[in-house]
């Protein structure tokens, strides 16, 4: 379910990385504690953001909820699918539903994230 | 709501969790906001039917030789209008003429009023109508001996009928009837909080996980869903019925709420009566008025609305509308300002976006 080469915030982001190339999301976990995700709001590429801080929005029917970046980092690309289809970040959260690419000012900082086993225990806990 | 008071529960609380709903907080109530999702369950109840528990609501009964007097002195709408069997929308004010809450009246018999009233405002009401009981009058809280359920959609009365030796057709809207259902004595309501047809039923606790199961199987034909409080907030946003707490409350009158048709001024008088009539006399300073969204994101309940670039009111409910594919709200502006066409900006986390009032409600059902 959750992918072992991402690393998991708290907050239920994920951010898969690759040397300082990183692609940012928000977890199954997530999307089903949201329900019907009907509108995404993301930053511009280039924008700089600070690990922790809001990197945008993603909204249900009901309610609206901030997303934070997992990592810092230069914003390098934007997914443009999710303003016309947000609905995919119900059925694929891990995978076409990503929100930004990122370029990382810290790599050191992932070894402060979960590993999907850690996360997993974690959202089990939650429950 | 104090954090260390425990949530209650409807009866149906062990079907919602095995269920699978996701339960919310609802006014101290752990309520189920959604089941399969709040976009199905809003389509199922437009399109075919869904089931709600709404056991959560109040009930306060008013009996006695003088039941109409007191009944229509704390309402605002006409109680010696109504007939019996017969149902309406009503409010109860405070003197200064804002709502202490939302209410349906049911006449069951001329010396016999029956309220259904809202789940966190049900305590309040009961000390509000007693403390204005000049009457001949009892009132008496009965919360306990009533389970609701409220079956929606064009598909309600095909459903509910498998069920019922009741002509449901005979039961106009705003009439109700009592009853069975499955063989338990029920009060049979042609209302709801939908927009769309549909009947409220009112049963004993002890039945509700039977009749729930019921009213499923009977409407598996139709493709019927269990539905939670987020589609019936999007379902009533939609058909612009006001929620206690977001349109009305205590420092709003219905004359604001565009609730004037639910006042009758005329009909003597009622708690409030005076504070309506020189609201009315000076001029009301601001109204509810509906709006849809042009540029993207959504106007939230409490999002600041601005007009010309200055603040002007803000957002009583706003969200996705699933059948309108639109995003809609509610919010209050000064009366000057808030005819239909109007561009209107909604503060969408410090930024603009921006809004018109159209005409309400959203959406009308064809009859």
């Amino acid at each position: 379910m959750y992918p072992e080469n991402f690393r998991y915030t708290k907050e239920h982001e994920w951010v898969a990385a690759v040397g300082d190339a990183g692609t940012i999301g928000i977890t199954d976990h997530a999307q089903q504690e949201l329900g019907d995700i009907v509108y995404v709001d993301l930053p511009k590429a280039g924008t700089h953001i600070e690990q922790g801080k809001s990197l945008g929005s993603v909204e249900s029917v009901k309610a609206v909820s901030d997303v934070y970046s997992p990592v810092s980092g230069e914003v390098t690309e934007i997914n443009q699918t999710l303003a016309e289809k947000p609905e995919i970040l119900n059925s694929d959260p891990h995978g076409a539903a990503w929100l930004v690419k990122i370029k990382l000012s810290a790599p050191a900082e992932l070894a402060g994230l979960m590993s999907a086993a850690e996360y997993e225990a974690y959202i089990g806990a939650e429950k | 709501m104090p954090a260390d008071q425990p949530l209650r529960a409807t009866p149906l609380h062990p079907v919602h969790c095995a269920l699978r709903a996701k339960m919310v907080d609802f006014g101290g109530w752990d309520m189920p906001v959604q089941y399969s999702g709040i976009i199905d369950e809003h389509l199922a109840v437009r399109r075919s039917v869904g089931l709600f528990d709404v056991s959560h609501m109040g009930e306060i009964e008013i009996r006695g030789p003088q039941a109409a007097g007191l009944t229509d002195f704390v309402t605002t709408n006409s109680v010696h209008k109504l007939k019996q069997g017969q149902a309406h929308y009503s409010g109860l004010l405070y003197d200064h003429g804002g709502f202490v809450d939302d209410i349906l009246v049911h006449k069951v018999a001329d010396d016999h009023f029956f309220l259904c009233v809202n789940a966190s405002n049900q305590g309040k009401d009961f000390e509000h109508i007693r403390a204005q009981n000049r009457f001949d009058a009892q009132v008496e809280f009965t919360s306990d001996r009533y389970s609701q359920l409220a079956i929606q959609g064009p598909k309600a009365q095909a459903t509910l009928q498998k069920l019922t030796p009741v002509d449901l057709g005979s039961v106009k809207y705003y009439w109700f009837t009592d009853g069975e259902v499955c063989g338990t004595a029920a009060r049979i309501a042609h209302t709801g909080y939908t927009g769309e047809d549909g009947f409220e039923i009112y049963v004993p606790p002890s039945e509700a996980v039977r009749l729930w199961n019921e009213v499923l199987r009977a409407g598996e034909e139709f493709g019927i869903k269990p539905c939670g409080l987020g589609a019936r907030n999007t379902l009533r946003l939609e058909a612009k019925m006001a929620l206690y707490g977001h349109e009305i409350d205590a420092s709003i009158s219905p004359l604001e709420a565009d609730l004037g048709w639910i006042v009758k001024l005329d009909k003597g008088d009622f708690v409030g009566r005076a504070a309506l009539l020189k609201q009315k006399e000076s001029g009301l300073k601001r109204k509810l008025a509906g709006f849809e969204m042009r540029g993207r994101g959504i106007g939230r309940d409490g999002y600041e609305v601005f007009l010309d670039g200055a603040p002007a009111g803000w957002v009583t409910s706003g969200s996705p509308a699933p059948s309108l594919n639109k995003n809609i709200g509610l919010c209050y502006l000064p009366t000057e300002q808030a005819q239909i066409g109007k561009s209107i900006q909604i503060m969408i986390r410090n930024q603009p976006v921006d809004a018109v009032t159209v005409e309400t409600p959203f959406y009308k059902r064809a009859r």
